[in-house]
């Protein structure tokens, strides 16, 4: 089947729009993440670098997934890959 | 109209990687890029940096001055990095994990100088990737028997039962992937940001984007660099596990303790 090419774009658009959302749960996941390091260092202070480095690598890997669908949505917007 | 329907006004916006001239390489084109041109910027600042950094340890002071305590920082800094996950086994990977974040951190500072940070390019990502998932996997042979390894492969199940042999590979194939994509992602977004703000504002934009550059450049770059050395050195240091020298150096020793 054929599809006019605006059509294409616009469901791509709206695709982009969809894949963004996948930011949700890591924003989520990384504000438990900062809450529970918050935590950590109220309770004991002294270890406030080390606690620092573990939540950030954890957050950083929560990322990734939030981060797909960032891809996702520019590859549907910039490199248009159902267009011909 | 198609296109501009799409990005109506936004024709200033540009954070592509740009040809610059193409060469015939055994029959198919290649192209220099911009990418290409950046990572040639970022290394020769780098060589500058290791260079005078040379100089300076070579003639260092008992009293230390501004830029040799800065180095000393950072040589410290490199080397907690390596010791934190692997202790004394990290001792032949610190010149790895040194340079490795050295020239990540450099290509991501460069958003500040207006180039366009070579890490926004998945070429310059994987092969980063790559080098790690070699390393990780040489490292687990080189210290693990073909036994323990099958054992870790098929681990949650009995190693009589493979089942579970399929998801550990996938599971491994996963890493260089997961480690590139992120720090591509990380920064390609950052790069994005900065080209919208230029481009959609450009008549506004002078100045607070300094603000903005000291988050995706500064911030995300030093955050990026930092998570991917640490888990190259998390995941070698999980893949050599528990074993203190190497499989040849167990052997030796237990071939001279029998011949004595």
């Amino acid at each position: 089947m054929e599809f006019n090419e605006n059509f294409i774009l616009g469901c791509s658009a709206i695709g982009a729009g969809l894949a963004v959302i996948a930011g949700i749960g890591p924003g989520v996941g990384q504000g438990i993440a900062a809450g529970y390091g918050a935590s950590a260092v109220g309770r004991n202070p002294g270890a406030q670098g080390k606690i620092m480095s573990t939540m950030l690598l954890g957050q950083a890997v929560a990322e990734t997934t939030g981060l797909y669908g960032l891809l996702i949505a520019m590859l549907l917007l910039f490199v248009k890959p159902f267009t011909n | 109209m198609n296109h501009h329907l799409l990005m109506s006004g936004a024709d200033g916006v540009d954070f592509m990687i740009h040809g610059i001239f193409s060469y015939n390489l055994f029959g198919h084109e290649v192209w220099i890029t911009t990418s290409h041109v950046c990572l040639l910027i970022v290394v020769i600042c780098l060589l500058i940096f290791f260079f005078v950094g040379g100089q300076v340890f070579r003639h260092a002071k008992a009293i230390p001055g501004n830029f040799q305590c800065a180095l000393e920082f950072a040589v410290e800094f490199l080397d907690g990095i390596t010791d934190g996950a692997m202790g004394k086994k990290g001792k032949g990977f610190r010149n790895y994990i040194g340079t490795l974040f050295l020239f990540i951190l450099f290509s991501n500072i460069s958003g500040l100088l207006g180039l366009r940070p070579p890490t926004a390019d998945y070429g310059v990502t994987l092969p980063l990737g790559l080098i790690t998932f070699s390393l990780i996997r040489i490292n687990e042979v080189r210290f693990n028997s073909p036994w323990a390894i099958w054992k870790d492969k098929c681990s949650p199940l009995p190693p009589w039962l493979p089942i579970w042999l399929p998801i550990n590979i996938i599971g491994d194939c996963a890493v260089p992937v997961s480690l590139s994509l992120r720090l591509f992602a990380n920064i390609l977004s950052g790069t994005v940001m900065m080209a919208l703000v230029y481009g959609l504002l450009s008549k506004i934009a002078i100045g607070w984007p300094a603000a903005l550059h000291v988050y995706f450049d500064l911030f995300s770059g030093a955050i990026q660099t930092y998570v991917f050395c640490m888990l190259t050195v998390t995941y070698i240091g999980s893949a050599i596990g528990d074993a203190e020298e190497t499989v040849f150096k167990r052997m030796f020793k237990k071939s001279k303790e029998k011949t004595a």
